[in-house]
């Protein structure tokens, strides 16, 4: 069912081919523009605490296709408001589906895919430059790594959008944790401040996206001290976290307000 | 098929830029109402009245702030996906449609929602097609589309799966005379031949008064008014008028039991109530007539006299 939905978007949004080739190359740009900037920071600097610009490119790698992926396939959640606000959430709730699904299906945006291929680029840049010891554990680790790090994105934004159901216009709130969230999982999460690492591991669980299988993955000593259990929870933190992004939407749409008409 | 009991939904708005200040605004108050099998129901008041929220909370999408609502047996809210399966809704200011997408391909992707059969989807899709003259504009894009063409193509989509309660908010609103006869002529259809229970929003009340064997008029969130539409001629608009044609213009005939509303040169429109032909024979005794007729009062006029009568209490 979701290949159809998503299918027919794909194909009205293949009528406007030109524009679609110039929104393909633009959002490759501007996700290479980031990675322009950690070399930019490593041009000046060796070391960011104990990582090196491999391990860091590494690291934004693992950050920057997890977090494409999660936006093409959820990316338009940011669009969501626009729905509240319009009353049109209300179609979505007299069809025999459920709510989270057809809002997903609802699009798809494939010129994002750039955004993935860009991430590729970079995991396959640092992949060729780093010398990591690889073993069972830490190709499993990475791969896991991979849909858990999609599944956490997709929790934060849900969660996000969720806000759309009170204020009617939280985007930018919900920005500043999706579009905000990623830049900081694209850096080592031992460089942040204290209260930072508190909310980035614990309340937002950013910190399990990327960095800890990370850490495994390079076979690096976690510079904090953590207990190294955080390395393999991964899947586990996916799970709650798409438990209770799953529960706040359900209560979320509980409280849909409609709109006058 | 629907059981309304002293169902309430109120809103909280919060007023001002710097002081903001809570209301309540109770949407829909206290009403019950129910409504049986092959009925066509309409339901009727002025803009902001609680029809769209009623009917929301009827099909599920609004939660109840009070009261009870049950629909084919379920309660919308809490039972949403098993309901959506049975009944049909279209919303006459929303698009239901893919807007990028040809007529066809909706419907092809409306019978995956719904996982309707692909024989019993076909059957119904050719029936639709020439019920509601589909054809010439199947494979166009819904943007590309006239109103009165989606808004036939809406119709559609709200009735592929064979549901068999049908809620429409606004149906007609923005179409021409033809093209609202044609959506009339379909609502009649699928209720005398299908057995489908209709109940319709609507501002036009030439719909109700083609459509429907019983309304319901709601205002400030109260129903005013079920039942049937001549039993609220009589309770309402018990005048009549006469019109009277005179051989020339004079004052203002005087008679007792009626009051002149209006002249226009010759004719003059008396008000009256009770017996007609009583009246006219005192008419064509005190007068030179050429012509008489009778008007019943339109529903029109009775329901602006409800809003107005109703507004003032």
């Amino acid at each position: 069912m979701w290949r159809r939905l998503v299918g027919a978007q794909v194909r009205s949004q293949l009528q406007y081919r030109r524009s679609f080739a110039l929104d393909a190359f633009g959002s490759f740009w501007i996700s290479f523009v980031d990675f322009l900037i950690i070399l930019t920071i490593f041009h000046n600097v060796s070391h960011l605490n104990a990582w090196n610009v491999h391990e860091v490119a590494f690291l934004y790698a693992l950050s920057a296709i997890t977090f494409a992926l999660t936006d093409l396939f959820i990316g338009h959640l940011d669009q969501f408001p626009q729905l509240i606000r319009d009353g049109n959430f209300d179609i979505v709730l007299v069809r025999p589906r459920g709510t989270l699904f057809q809002v997903v299906a609802a699009d798809f945006a494939s010129r994002r895919l750039a955004r993935v291929l860009q991430g590729v680029v970079v995991l396959v840049y640092a992949l060729w430059s780093l010398t990591i010891h690889w073993t069972v554990w830490r190709v499993i680790v990475l791969l896991a790594s991979l849909p858990s790090a999609v599944v956490i994105f997709s929790s934060i934004w849900v969660c996000g959008a969720c806000i759309a159901f009170w204020t009617t216009d939280g985007g930018e709130f919900t920005n500043a944790f999706t579009y905000g969230g990623t830049t900081m999982a694209q850096y080592p999460f031992d460089i942040y401040a204290t209260w930072l690492r508190r909310l980035l591991g614990f309340v937002i669980p950013l910190a399990f996206v990327c960095y800890f299988p990370a850490l495994f993955v390079l076979g690096k000593p976690d510079p904090l001290g953590l207990p190294r259990v955080l390395d393999f929870v991964s899947p586990a933190v996916a799970l709650a976290a798409a438990i209770v992004a799953g529960l706040v939407w359900r209560f979320a749409v509980r409280h849909y307000r409609s709109a006058g008409g | 098929m629907i059981e309304v009991e002293q169902l309430t939904k109120s809103f909280v708005v919060r007023r001002g830029r710097f002081r903001r200040e809570r209301h309540v605004v109770e949407a829909v108050k206290d009403i019950s109402f129910r409504v049986d099998r092959g009925e066509l129901i309409g339901y009727l008041g002025p803009n902001g009245a609680g029809k769209s929220t009623t009917i929301k909370m009827l099909t599920g999408i609004l939660v109840p702030s009070s009261g009870r609502v049950s629909v084919l047996g379920l309660d919308p809210s809490r039972r949403r996906v098993e309901l959506a399966r049975q009944i049909g809704a279209m919303f006459g200011q929303r698009v239901q449609l893919w807007w990028d997408l040809p007529l066809r391909d909706s419907f092809e992707l409306l019978r995956h929602i719904y996982k309707v059969p692909l024989d019993r989807h076909r059957a119904s899709l050719d029936r639709f097609r020439g019920v509601l003259d589909l054809d010439p504009f199947l494979d166009t894009p819904v943007r590309q589309l006239s109103l009165g063409q989606r808004i036939r193509g809406e119709l559609t989509a709200a009735m592929l799966h064979g549901p068999e309660l049908l809620f429409l908010d606004e149906p007609t609103i923005g179409l021409d005379v033809v093209a609202k006869q044609r959506v009339r002529d379909f609502l009649v259809e699928i209720n005398r031949e299908d057995g489908v229970t209709v109940m319709l929003t609507t501002h036009d009340l030439g719909d109700i008064e083609r459509l429907c064997n019983r309304l319901l008029v709601i205002d400030h969130g109260s129903l005013i008014w079920d039942g049937g539409i001549p039993e609220l001629k009589e309770r309402y608009g018990a005048e009549r008028t006469l019109i009277v044609d005179l051989e020339e213009p004079g004052p203002p005939l005087e008679l007792e039991g009626a009051r002149v509303e209006r002249i226009d040169g010759p004719r003059q429109w008396l008000r009256f109530r009770g017996s007609a032909s009583e009246l006219t024979t005192r008419v064509v005794q005190s007068a030179r007539v050429l012509d008489l007729q009778i008007a019943e009062p339109d529903i029109e006029e009775i329901v602006r006299r409800i809003y107005t009568g109703n507004s003032r209490t």
